[in-house]
Protein backbone atom coordinates (compact mmCIF):
# COMPACT_ATOMS: atom_id res chain seq x y z
CA UNK A 1 0.00 0.00 0.00
CA UNK A 2 2.70 2.13 1.37
CA UNK A 3 4.69 1.75 -1.72
CA UNK A 4 1.96 2.04 -4.48
CA UNK A 5 1.13 5.88 -3.06
CA UNK A 6 4.89 6.59 -2.93
CA UNK A 7 5.22 5.78 -6.39
CA UNK A 8 2.01 7.59 -7.00
CA UNK A 9 3.57 10.84 -5.56
CA UNK A 10 7.07 10.00 -7.56
CA UNK A 11 5.02 10.01 -10.82
CA UNK A 12 3.46 13.08 -9.94
CA UNK A 13 6.64 15.05 -8.88
CA UNK A 14 8.09 13.47 -12.22
CA UNK A 15 5.39 14.96 -14.32
CA UNK A 16 6.09 18.04 -13.02
CA UNK A 17 9.07 18.56 -13.65
CA UNK A 18 8.67 17.66 -17.27
CA UNK A 19 6.40 20.26 -17.12
CA UNK A 20 8.91 22.60 -16.07
CA UNK A 21 11.51 21.37 -18.18
CA UNK A 22 9.20 21.46 -21.35
CA UNK A 23 8.09 25.26 -20.67
CA UNK A 24 11.82 26.55 -19.54
CA UNK A 25 12.77 24.87 -23.05
CA UNK A 26 10.48 26.97 -24.91
CA UNK A 27 10.32 30.35 -23.34
CA UNK A 28 14.43 30.31 -24.40
CA UNK A 29 13.44 30.33 -27.98
CA UNK A 30 12.37 34.10 -29.56
CA UNK A 31 9.76 34.30 -31.89
CA UNK A 32 10.01 36.96 -34.83
CA UNK A 33 7.42 38.46 -37.35
CA UNK A 34 7.79 38.42 -40.89
CA UNK A 35 6.43 40.26 -43.51
CA UNK A 36 5.82 37.26 -45.54
CA UNK A 37 5.63 33.57 -45.63
CA UNK A 38 8.54 33.19 -47.94
CA UNK A 39 11.23 35.07 -45.55
CA UNK A 40 9.53 32.65 -42.51
CA UNK A 41 10.82 29.26 -44.87
CA UNK A 42 14.31 30.88 -45.40
CA UNK A 43 14.36 31.65 -41.86
CA UNK A 44 13.32 28.36 -40.85
CA UNK A 45 15.69 26.50 -43.42
CA UNK A 46 18.64 28.78 -42.59
CA UNK A 47 18.38 27.78 -38.66
CA UNK A 48 18.18 23.93 -39.80
CA UNK A 49 21.02 23.71 -42.12
CA UNK A 50 23.32 25.98 -39.79
CA UNK A 51 25.21 24.90 -37.24
CA UNK A 52 25.76 26.18 -33.75
CA UNK A 53 29.15 26.62 -32.79
CA UNK A 54 29.21 26.45 -29.17
CA UNK A 55 27.18 23.18 -29.10
CA UNK A 56 28.47 21.36 -32.24
CA UNK A 57 26.48 19.14 -32.82
CA UNK A 58 23.08 21.06 -33.02
CA UNK A 59 21.57 23.29 -35.37
CA UNK A 60 20.70 26.58 -34.56
CA UNK A 61 17.10 26.19 -34.46
CA UNK A 62 17.43 23.28 -31.92
CA UNK A 63 20.49 25.21 -29.71
CA UNK A 64 19.90 27.34 -26.53
CA UNK A 65 23.54 28.98 -26.21
CA UNK A 66 23.96 32.35 -26.33
CA UNK A 67 25.70 32.32 -29.72
CA UNK A 68 22.55 30.74 -31.36
CA UNK A 69 20.74 33.05 -30.24
CA UNK A 70 22.90 35.75 -31.89
CA UNK A 71 23.30 33.71 -34.81
CA UNK A 72 19.31 33.00 -35.07
CA UNK A 73 18.61 37.06 -35.04
CA UNK A 74 21.58 37.75 -37.30
CA UNK A 75 19.55 36.03 -39.70
CA UNK A 76 16.47 37.60 -39.11
CA UNK A 77 18.02 40.47 -39.50
CA UNK A 78 19.79 40.04 -42.70
CA UNK A 79 16.69 38.06 -43.87
CA UNK A 80 14.23 40.92 -43.40
CA UNK A 81 17.57 43.47 -44.77
CA UNK A 82 16.50 41.82 -48.31
CA UNK A 83 19.51 38.93 -48.28
CA UNK A 84 19.24 35.99 -50.11
CA UNK A 85 19.84 32.68 -48.70
CA UNK A 86 23.03 32.34 -50.27
CA UNK A 87 24.13 35.82 -49.13
CA UNK A 88 23.56 34.66 -45.30
CA UNK A 89 25.35 31.31 -45.77
CA UNK A 90 28.51 33.13 -47.33
CA UNK A 91 28.55 35.60 -44.47
CA UNK A 92 28.46 32.54 -41.64
CA UNK A 93 30.74 30.76 -43.83
CA UNK A 94 33.42 34.05 -44.06
CA UNK A 95 33.10 34.40 -40.62
CA UNK A 96 32.91 30.60 -39.16
CA UNK A 97 34.09 28.21 -41.72
CA UNK A 98 32.33 25.07 -43.50
CA UNK A 99 31.95 24.03 -39.99
CA UNK A 100 29.02 26.25 -39.92
CA UNK A 101 27.57 24.39 -42.47
CA UNK A 102 25.92 20.86 -41.65
CA UNK A 103 26.24 19.96 -45.14
CA UNK A 104 30.02 21.44 -46.44
CA UNK A 105 31.11 21.65 -50.01
CA UNK A 106 32.74 19.19 -51.41
CA UNK A 107 36.49 19.83 -51.90
CA UNK A 108 40.31 18.61 -50.47
CA UNK A 109 39.46 19.49 -46.80
CA UNK A 110 36.17 18.18 -47.35
CA UNK A 111 37.39 14.75 -49.32
CA UNK A 112 37.66 12.30 -46.25
CA UNK A 113 34.37 13.55 -44.74
CA UNK A 114 32.25 12.95 -47.74
CA UNK A 115 33.65 10.03 -48.98
CA UNK A 116 35.37 8.42 -46.12
CA UNK A 117 31.98 6.39 -45.38
CA UNK A 118 32.51 4.84 -49.05
CA UNK A 119 35.96 3.95 -48.19
CA UNK A 120 35.13 2.01 -45.07
CA UNK A 121 32.33 0.22 -46.83
CA UNK A 122 34.51 -0.81 -49.87
CA UNK A 123 37.11 -1.59 -47.09
CA UNK A 124 34.23 -3.74 -45.43
CA UNK A 125 33.29 -5.43 -48.32
CA UNK A 126 36.84 -6.51 -49.43
CA UNK A 127 37.05 -8.08 -45.88
CA UNK A 128 33.71 -9.55 -45.95
CA UNK A 129 35.06 -10.78 -49.83
CA UNK A 130 38.13 -12.69 -48.52
CA UNK A 131 37.13 -14.39 -45.54
CA UNK A 132 33.74 -16.00 -47.59
CA UNK A 133 37.07 -17.14 -50.40
CA UNK A 134 38.91 -18.90 -47.34
CA UNK A 135 36.37 -20.38 -45.91
CA UNK A 136 34.78 -22.03 -49.28
CA UNK A 137 38.56 -23.10 -49.59
CA UNK A 138 38.49 -25.17 -46.63
CA UNK A 139 37.74 -28.55 -46.01
CA UNK A 140 34.15 -29.71 -45.66
CA UNK A 141 33.94 -31.09 -42.11
CA UNK A 142 31.94 -34.31 -43.28
CA UNK A 143 33.10 -35.90 -46.53
CA UNK A 144 31.22 -37.49 -49.14
CA UNK A 145 31.70 -40.83 -47.98
CA UNK A 146 30.58 -40.16 -44.47
CA UNK A 147 27.51 -38.04 -45.87
CA UNK A 148 26.53 -41.28 -48.46
CA UNK A 149 27.01 -43.39 -44.51
CA UNK A 150 24.42 -40.82 -42.76
CA UNK A 151 21.94 -41.16 -45.43
CA UNK A 152 22.22 -44.94 -45.32
CA UNK A 153 22.12 -44.96 -41.66
CA UNK A 154 19.22 -42.75 -41.95
CA UNK A 155 17.10 -44.61 -44.75
CA UNK A 156 17.44 -47.88 -42.60
CA UNK B 1 47.39 -14.19 -40.11
CA UNK B 2 44.03 -12.59 -38.83
CA UNK B 3 44.77 -14.47 -35.66
CA UNK B 4 47.67 -11.42 -35.43
CA UNK B 5 46.08 -9.05 -37.80
CA UNK B 6 42.69 -8.25 -35.40
CA UNK B 7 44.90 -7.66 -32.05
CA UNK B 8 47.64 -5.66 -33.96
CA UNK B 9 44.84 -3.42 -35.64
CA UNK B 10 42.98 -2.85 -32.35
CA UNK B 11 46.31 -2.04 -30.38
CA UNK B 12 46.96 0.77 -32.99
CA UNK B 13 43.82 1.80 -32.23
CA UNK B 14 44.55 2.15 -28.81
CA UNK B 15 47.96 4.15 -29.39
CA UNK B 16 46.25 6.42 -31.96
CA UNK B 17 43.30 7.14 -29.21
CA UNK B 18 45.81 7.44 -26.30
CA UNK B 19 47.94 9.93 -28.40
CA UNK B 20 44.93 11.89 -28.89
CA UNK B 21 44.32 12.02 -25.91
CA UNK B 22 47.93 13.13 -24.67
CA UNK B 23 47.36 15.82 -27.32
CA UNK B 24 44.12 17.03 -26.14
CA UNK B 25 45.64 16.99 -22.15
CA UNK B 26 48.69 19.06 -23.45
CA UNK B 27 46.46 21.87 -24.99
CA UNK B 28 48.07 20.84 -28.53
CA UNK B 29 44.70 19.60 -30.07
CA UNK B 30 41.13 21.01 -29.29
CA UNK B 31 38.57 18.77 -30.98
CA UNK B 32 36.32 21.83 -30.68
CA UNK B 33 38.74 24.27 -32.63
CA UNK B 34 37.45 25.72 -35.41
CA UNK B 35 40.03 26.60 -38.10
CA UNK B 36 39.68 30.57 -38.56
CA UNK B 37 38.98 31.91 -42.26
CA UNK B 38 40.11 34.84 -41.07
CA UNK B 39 43.60 34.54 -40.90
CA UNK B 40 45.76 36.87 -43.67
CA UNK B 41 42.38 38.74 -44.35
CA UNK B 42 41.80 42.16 -43.62
CA UNK B 43 40.44 42.37 -39.65
CA UNK B 44 36.46 43.51 -39.64
CA UNK B 45 36.47 47.27 -39.10
CA UNK B 46 35.24 47.82 -35.53
CA UNK B 47 32.87 51.09 -34.84
CA UNK B 48 31.98 50.67 -31.31
CA UNK B 49 30.75 53.03 -28.04
CA UNK B 50 33.78 52.89 -25.46
CA UNK B 51 32.75 50.85 -22.29
CA UNK B 52 33.86 54.21 -20.27
CA UNK B 53 32.13 56.85 -22.73
CA UNK B 54 29.61 55.45 -24.67
CA UNK B 55 29.78 58.90 -26.65
CA UNK B 56 33.18 58.23 -27.83
CA UNK B 57 33.83 55.57 -30.91
CA UNK B 58 36.27 52.86 -30.23
CA UNK B 59 37.55 52.17 -33.98
CA UNK B 60 40.32 49.76 -35.94
CA UNK B 61 41.12 52.91 -38.01
CA UNK B 62 42.95 54.44 -34.94
CA UNK B 63 45.57 51.39 -35.12
CA UNK B 64 46.43 51.40 -38.30
CA UNK B 65 50.70 51.27 -38.80
CA UNK B 66 50.68 49.36 -35.53
CA UNK B 67 50.94 45.28 -34.62
CA UNK B 68 47.94 44.81 -31.95
CA UNK B 69 46.32 42.47 -30.16
CA UNK B 70 42.47 42.36 -30.10
CA UNK B 71 41.06 40.81 -26.92
CA UNK B 72 37.37 39.53 -26.53
CA UNK B 73 36.23 39.23 -23.39
CA UNK B 74 33.39 39.00 -20.35
CA UNK B 75 33.12 39.22 -16.39
CA UNK B 76 30.95 36.10 -16.93
CA UNK B 77 34.16 34.13 -18.08
CA UNK B 78 35.93 32.49 -16.03
CA UNK B 79 39.20 32.04 -18.51
CA UNK B 80 38.96 35.70 -18.95
CA UNK B 81 39.68 36.14 -14.99
CA UNK B 82 42.21 34.01 -15.43
CA UNK B 83 43.96 34.75 -18.32
CA UNK B 84 43.89 39.19 -16.24
CA UNK B 85 47.24 38.85 -15.27
CA UNK B 86 48.96 37.70 -18.25
CA UNK B 87 47.20 40.38 -20.37
CA UNK B 88 48.62 42.89 -17.70
CA UNK B 89 51.75 41.86 -18.25
CA UNK B 90 51.91 41.83 -21.93
CA UNK B 91 49.90 45.28 -22.04
CA UNK B 92 53.28 46.62 -20.55
CA UNK B 93 55.40 45.91 -24.27
CA UNK B 94 52.04 45.30 -26.52
CA UNK B 95 48.97 47.52 -27.30
CA UNK B 96 45.87 45.28 -26.85
CA UNK B 97 42.66 46.41 -27.58
CA UNK B 98 39.62 45.04 -25.92
CA UNK B 99 36.31 43.94 -26.63
CA UNK B 100 33.29 43.66 -23.75
CA UNK B 101 31.42 40.98 -25.05
CA UNK B 102 27.87 40.59 -23.74
CA UNK B 103 28.39 41.93 -20.78
CA UNK B 104 27.28 44.54 -17.86
CA UNK B 105 29.20 47.68 -17.90
CA UNK B 106 28.93 48.65 -14.53
CA UNK B 107 30.43 44.66 -13.98
CA UNK B 108 33.18 45.27 -16.73
CA UNK B 109 34.24 48.55 -15.18
CA UNK B 110 34.35 46.75 -11.72
CA UNK B 111 36.28 44.22 -12.52
CA UNK B 112 39.02 46.57 -14.42
CA UNK B 113 38.83 48.64 -10.92
CA UNK B 114 40.15 45.60 -9.30
CA UNK B 115 42.17 43.97 -11.12
CA UNK B 116 43.71 46.39 -13.11
CA UNK B 117 43.11 47.57 -16.98
CA UNK B 118 45.38 45.86 -19.39
CA UNK B 119 43.32 47.84 -23.03
CA UNK B 120 44.01 50.51 -24.41
CA UNK B 121 41.04 50.69 -25.59
CA UNK B 122 38.12 48.14 -24.45
CA UNK B 123 34.66 48.38 -27.16
CA UNK B 124 31.67 47.65 -25.15
CA UNK B 125 29.30 45.28 -27.34
CA UNK B 126 26.28 43.51 -25.80
CA UNK B 127 24.83 42.97 -28.25
CA UNK B 128 27.40 40.49 -30.20
CA UNK B 129 27.63 42.96 -33.22
CA UNK B 130 31.51 43.28 -33.59
CA UNK B 131 31.76 39.89 -31.75
CA UNK B 132 29.70 38.07 -34.81
CA UNK B 133 31.96 40.41 -37.16
CA UNK B 134 34.98 38.77 -36.12
CA UNK B 135 33.40 35.17 -36.34
CA UNK B 136 33.77 34.72 -32.38
CA UNK B 137 32.40 31.98 -30.84
CA UNK B 138 33.61 31.57 -27.42
CA UNK B 139 35.19 34.10 -24.61
CA UNK B 140 38.66 34.74 -24.30
CA UNK B 141 39.34 35.59 -27.91
CA UNK B 142 42.77 36.70 -28.81
CA UNK B 143 43.91 38.48 -32.38
CA UNK B 144 46.89 39.31 -33.68
CA UNK B 145 46.52 42.19 -36.03
CA UNK B 146 49.45 43.67 -38.09
CA UNK B 147 50.14 47.09 -39.05
CA UNK B 148 48.50 47.05 -42.69
CA UNK B 149 45.02 45.81 -40.68
CA UNK B 150 45.47 41.82 -41.63
CA UNK B 151 44.28 39.49 -39.25
CA UNK B 152 47.94 37.17 -38.66
CA UNK B 153 46.68 34.93 -35.72
CA UNK B 154 44.14 33.97 -33.75
CA UNK B 155 43.63 31.78 -30.29
CA UNK B 156 40.82 30.67 -28.74
CA UNK B 157 41.20 29.90 -25.44
CA UNK B 158 42.81 31.87 -21.93
CA UNK B 159 46.32 33.85 -23.20
CA UNK B 160 49.45 31.94 -21.80
CA UNK B 161 53.08 32.27 -22.06
CA UNK B 162 53.00 28.73 -24.28
CA UNK B 163 50.07 30.17 -26.64
CA UNK B 164 51.80 33.40 -26.64
CA UNK B 165 55.79 31.94 -27.37
CA UNK B 166 54.03 29.63 -30.15
CA UNK B 167 51.18 31.86 -32.20
CA UNK B 168 52.31 35.10 -31.56
CA UNK B 169 55.52 36.62 -30.33
CA UNK B 170 57.21 36.37 -33.46
CA UNK B 171 54.65 38.92 -35.55
CA UNK B 172 55.61 41.62 -32.57
CA UNK B 173 59.64 40.89 -32.84
CA UNK B 174 59.81 41.32 -36.74
CA UNK B 175 57.99 44.75 -35.85
CA UNK B 176 55.70 44.97 -38.99
CA UNK B 177 53.69 42.22 -38.06
CA UNK B 178 55.11 39.49 -40.73
CA UNK B 179 56.63 36.01 -39.39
Amino acid sequence: MIRSFEFRVLKIVFALLLLAVSVAGQAAIETYRFDETSQEESYKKLVAELRCLVCQNQNLADSNAELAHDMRRKTYEMIMAGKTDDEIVDFMVERYGDFVMYKPPVKSTTLLLWFGPLLFLLLAATVVFVFVRKQKQKQPLVSTQQQQQVHKLLDE
Amino acid sequence: MSRILVPLGFLLLMVLFWLMLDRIDEGKYNPRDIPTEFIGKPAPAINVPDLYDPTRMVQTADMKGQVWLFNVWGTWCPECWREHEYLLELSKTVPIIGLNWRDQADESRAMLARLGNPFKQIGFDPQSNVAMDWGVYGAPETFLVDAEGVIRAKHAGAMTPDVWEQKFRTYFEQGQGKP
